[in-house]
């Protein structure tokens, strides 16, 4: 999302991008993990459900006994190992993206609605996000999931519904600062309504930090996504997804470790680009405004 | 806050829609509609929510969270056996990270951009991007399995400890040393330690009587945010680790759907989240006297 949005940029980002050479290395990982995940069935040879015994606990190939149809090994029921990680990352990116856009659109809004109109609504609404913030996250997750029922809409829809404290807070804080300042008067004071005050003046000054949080969120998503289906109430069975085959090759963590590290790596190696891409992010949007 | 906390924790019981057809796993076969209207009754289930809520705060607040279904025993005491062990790991992991993240972060900013300030930001940028369940399986798998260092899970010594509080305390070492190192370089920006060095003052002193104290206000703050994440953080770690904690407990409640038992722990580990956020704000107040001013 992020990626996409900034070739549209301005020139000078680009420019930047180039001069920092963690951030550019990210970013052209991250563009190669997502072409994987689109492209999934393409680049696939083998089903990721499709089980074989005869070809169980493969290792990947330059070691002994691989098989060259299997190239990253097979797992305890003969199961592609690399067709799983593929899938396994269109998982975790649409977790990922679709949970933030929705935590995105309710933290901004409520974070619009607090900051601008004040009042009670905002002292009920930041109460709210006071008991969110004292529950250990991922144990209210646990709860709710463990009710609702696994499944990767329901995981989309909890991790999109928890995650709003951050962008309220933060949206929050920069419209009350912003509310007091001259442009917004001036706007009010020639008869601007508060829908067009806000539409117009406020949210093209909240993009920036917004941005940030949310490339920091989908890393800490992506995260929650795979503890949760690590812990069992992830997405549902059948479905490949690295937090799964994690805690699928736990059991056989002493004879079998690529079943652990691959997706391990896959995993980090995201989360670890998709941070130093924020970071990056951060420091061109506004060194200050964001404290992580 | 913690009023909040109760009804949120209550809440679990009716995610569900009807908890009595959650317990008793659907519309089960054998029983008829007056079964299952008896066990509702039994429970307490068909009176007003309002009146389920306080009944149950009423004996919480004296202790007395009711009864597991899975144990068949009180949750305080189911809880009572748990909770030190989660405190144990939690206690010694908040104490590592605070010992290694503060003179991490401070060399950081001290050396700031040199090779001691990359070095840090890359540990801490890996630190809070490996998810701490994959690096307590490497761990196994390396140290545990492959060397054969330390138990692999389970309780006992010393040597049980090591990798659960590793586990659980690298995001927090990380996080901790990056704000750690903004606090303290905004610190040396300030006028006052331009005027101690003019002063003639020693360079060590500096760091610690002007610039060490007033960057380790923010860190008290984060004290209370660690807590939250160490306590979250134990469901994942004590599972990996087959450690008899509070978290492990919660899972096994909440995948059993324990009603009784998630409420008990989640009502425990959010008030005990609340409780030190309360002790660290007023910390805050004793140690700035900027806030109490104002």
């Amino acid at each position: 999302m992020n990626k996409r949005k900034k070739k549209h940029k301005k020139h000078d980002w680009l420019r930047d991008l180039r001069e920092n050479k963690a951030a550019l290395v990210s970013v052209i990982v991250l563009g190669i993990i997502v072409f994987f995940a689109v492209f999934a069935p393409l680049l696939t040879t083998q089903d990721p459900n499709y089980t074989n015994l005869r070809v169980r606990l493969l290792p990947p190939v330059p070691f002994e006994g691989s098989n060259p149809e299997h190239l990253l090994g097979t797992d305890s029921v003969g199961r592609d190992v690399a067709s799983r990680l593929i899938y396994g990352a269109r998982i975790s990116l649409m977790v990922g993206f679709i949970a933030v856009v929705i935590s995105g659109l309710i933290g901004v809004a409520l974070g619009l609605i607090t900051g601008y109109f004040g009042g009670w609504v905002d002292d009920v609404i930041m109460r709210l996000a006071d008991i969110q913030l004292a529950f250990p996250f991922i144990l209210l997750m646990l709860a709710v999931l463990a009710v609702v029922g696994p499944g990767l809409w329901n995981v989309i829809l909890v991790l999109g519904v928890t995650g709003w404290v951050a962008y309220s807070r933060i949206v929050r804080g920069c419209v009350m600062s912003l509310r007091e300042k001259e442009f917004v008067e001036a706007a009010r004071a020639i008869g601007a309504s508060n829908q067009r005050i806000i539409i117009k003046h406020l949210i093209p000054n909240i993009i920036g930090p917004v941005v940030v949080i949310a490339s920091f969120s989908v890393s800490r998503t992506i995260i929650a996504e795979a503890s949760l289906s690590f812990l069992g109430l992830g997405v549902d069975v059948e479905t490949a997804t690295w937090g799964k085959m994690l805690s699928e090759g736990r059991l056989y963590i002493s004879d079998a470790w690529w079943l652990t590290t691959l997706p391990g790596i896959c995993l980090a190696l995201t989360v670890l680009c998709i941070n130093v891409f924020g970071d990056w992010l951060r420091d061109v949007v506004d060194p200050k405004s964001v404290e992580r | 806050m913690i009023i909040g906390v109760t009804i949120v924790a209550f809440g679990v019981n009716f995610l569900a829609g009807d908890p009595t057809l959650v317990i008793l796993g659907g519309e089960p076969r054998g029983m008829t509609r007056e079964d299952i209207d008896d066990f509702r009754h039994e429970m307490g289930f068909d009176r007003p929510v309002i009146v389920q809520y306080l009944d149950w705060l009423g004996s919480a607040v004296q202790g007395d969270f009711g009864t597991s279904y899975r144990y068949r025993e009180s949750n305080t005491a189911v809880i009572r056996d748990r909770l030190p062990n989660t405190l144990k790991l939690a206690g010694v992991s908040l104490i590592l990270s605070l010992i290694i993240a503060i003179p991490l972060g401070v060399l950081a900013a001290i050396k700031k951009g040199t090779f001691w300030d990359r070095f840090s930001l890359v540990i801490a940028l890996i630190g809070q991007s490996v998810p701490s369940f994959w690096l307590g399986l490497m761990l196994i798998m390396i140290v545990a399995v492959k060397f054969g260092l330390v138990p692999v899970s389970g309780t006992g010594g010393i040597e049980y400890m090591i990798l659960p509080v590793i586990t659980l305390t690298s995001f927090s070492i990380a996080r901790n040393m990056r704000m750690v190192r903004s606090s303290m370089l905004e610190v040396l920006g300030e006028d006052y330690i331009r005027t101690a060095k003019s002063k003639g003052l020693k360079n060590s002193v500096v760091l610690r009587r002007h610039a060490l104290r007033n960057a380790l206000i923010p860190v008290v703050t984060l004290i209370g945010l660690d807590m939250g994440a160490l306590l979250g953080g134990t469901i994942i770690t004590e599972t990996i680790f087959a450690w008899p904690g509070m978290g492990w407990l919660t899972l096994q409640a909440i995948q059993g759907k324990d009603l009784p038992l998630v409420q008990a722990c989640v009502t425990l580990m959010a008030t005990i989240f609340v409780l030190i956020n309360l002790i660290v704000d007023f910390a805050y107040s004793v140690l700035d006297p900027r806030v109490r001013l104002s």
